[in-house]
């Protein structure tokens, strides 16, 4: 039972007007909701802005959200329109209009699909490079560097069930806290002295993985945003892996030169039994006891910054 | 149908008995003890063995801790009251040894930042000289960290097995820490690896509370 010409050209255009209210509503929607990611959400994402490489995860997160919402509304949309409008009446029991494809409509969707995935791979590539790999550990030679000629060096050693922290531009000495300069470039050269942690300061962008045996690098600059930062170890690591955490802190240049200096006074003792400062401190395999120093250790090579 | 049933009570079964088992073998905690001189103060003595020689795994390393009544209990459970200082004595009796981190030979969150060592007031031990360091008791919340110098394990009266007496070899080791302002349980551990024959010597007693795992349960 073929339907009339008539009948065909009324549903053509009677689509025509339901796509361009579809259009419409989502676009508005779209328009009001990407404002809103952008300006009022946006800044409150994680990780924050404390350095550069957190505002750039920010920033990031911002782009992924602001780019997720037109797709995202256009099936909530679509499909709520649907709901809406197509419900057959009640006592209607006649059989629903025949579906045909579209193929403009079909093109549309391939290719800003196609776009949007290529565009988020050059712009996923773009930042991570363009942010000296913004915070993640990027081995022993990381590819991307901060052009800065001398980092702040923090030698992050992860061990069961505790991060130390080890300065080699202050005589050596190793801590259990962590402060940090404001408006400084800091490399963290984080390894670990057993199994593998992983080193995450949350609110500083950086998180990188703690091998034994290996110097992961991950670099990143902090703001003159000051403030306190966490530290977790986020490698399930044995029983008292979700208590391996600290907080660290962002303090004025002045503040963080007298702790340090402090720090220096205070560990006297103890840095001098330390073995010289080393990139990483080989495990011996010995199970127990100690013997993971260069000074024991004939795989460990010491290093100066 | 019936295979089902059986295989479902089965497992039933013996996810009570872990569970209880779990919970039978859980240490107990002990109390430190007023002090009968001084104000605001409680006593803890501790000892820590080789081998515990008791329980379920005699041959791991262990603490016990000295109750009420005198009598040593296989734990590292300790509650402590608030807005008291806690004086410790720790009997040591293993054999010692270098630490992985010497840094852990450094004392910290004591009174006086030191620990008085068989009658000597020091505040870094080096663990890679004399007979080492034998375990350490670093509770990080409370920014407590204690290590314990070891004894000589080729001693001709070295403790083979706990609990061991006070005839035997050992070190005495007492210092004294502030419980806080508020009440918490602080984890505390051991940093050196002295679970022999685990995995980088973490596993065994240094996974398990009552060995080289416990809290200070801090009260009102
Ligand atoms: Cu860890
Ligand atoms: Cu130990």
């Amino acid at each position: 039972m073929a339907a009339s010409q008539q009948a065909l050209a009324e549903r053509k255009q009677d689509d025509r007007r339901r796509g361009w209210q579809i259009f419409a509503v989502w676009f508005v929607l779209v328009v009001i909701t990407d404002y809103l990611v952008w300006f009022v959400w946006g800044p409150h994402m994680p990780p924050g802005t404390m350095t550069n490489t957190a505002a750039a995860q920010q920033f990031d997160f911002k782009v992924l959200t602001a780019m997720v919402v037109p797709v995202l509304f256009m099936v909530w949309i679509y499909g709520g329109y649907v709901l809406i409008n197509f419900r057959a009446k009640p006592g209607d029991r006649g059989d629903g209009v025949v579906i045909t494809g579209n193929r403009k409509v079909q093109g549309i969707w391939y290719v800003a699909s196609t776009v949007m995935v290529l565009f988020l791979a050059w712009f996923g590539t773009f930042e991570l490079i363009s942010n000296n790999g913004i915070g993640t550990g990027g081995g022993p030679s990381p590819i991307w560097k901060p052009n800065v000629k001398s980092p702040l060096v923090i030698q992050v050693i992860a061990q069961q069930w505790r991060f130390t922290y080890r300065w080699p531009q202050f005589g050596g000495m190793e801590t259990t806290s962590l402060d940090l300069p404001a408006n400084t470039t800091v490399k963290f050269d984080v390894t670990s002295l057993d199994v593998i942690h992983d080193f995450w300061a949350y609110q500083l962008g950086v998180k990188a993985d703690a091998n034994p045996g290996v110097n992961n690098v991950a670099y990143t600059t902090t703001t003159s945003q000051l403030g306190r930062f966490t530290v977790r170890c986020d490698e399930l690591c044995g029983i008292w892996h979700g208590a391996m955490y600290n907080y660290g802190h962002v303090v004025s240049r002045s503040a963080f030169y007298s702790w340090a200096h402090q720090m220096q006074v205070q560990n006297a003792g103890v840095t001098k039994l330390l073995p010289p400062f080393s990139l990483t401190y080989t495990p011996s395999y010995s199970g127990a006891g100690g013997g993971y120093y260069p000074s024991y250790d004939p795989n460990g090579s010491t290093q100066t910054y | 149908m019936g295979i089902v049933l059986v295989s479902a009570a089965v497992a039933v079964g013996l996810i009570l008995f872990g569970i209880f088992g779990y919970l039978r073998t859980y240490p107990p905690t002990v109390s430190a003890v007023a002090s009968s001189t001084q104000p605001n103060t409680v006593n803890l003595t501790m000892q820590v063995d080789g081998a515990v020689g008791t329980g379920p795994h005699p041959n791991w390393v262990g603490w016990y801790i000295k109750n009420g009544a005198g009598k040593w209990v296989r734990t590292t459970l300790v509650q402590i009251p608030e807005r008291s200082y806690v004086h410790v004595t720790v009997l040591e009796y293993d054999s010692g040894g270098p630490l992985r981190n010497e840094y852990w030979g450094k004392v910290s969150g004591t009174v006086g930042g030191s620990v008085n060592l068989n009658g000597k007031n020091v505040s870094v031990l080096n663990g890679s000289s004399g007979n080492g360091i034998a375990h350490t008791i670093v509770a990080p919340g409370l920014n407590l960290a204690i290590p314990v110098w070891g004894v000589n394990g080729n001693a001709s009266n070295f403790c083979q097995a706990g609990p061991c007496s006070p005839a035997q070899a050992h070190n005495v080791e007492t210092f004294t820490f502030y419980s806080g302002t508020s009440t918490h349980s602080y984890r505390w551990q051991c940093f050196i690896p002295c679970g022999v024959g685990y995995l980088n010597g973490n596993g065994g007693p240094m996974s398990a509370t009552g060995y080289m795992a416990g809290f200070f349960k801090v009260v009102a």
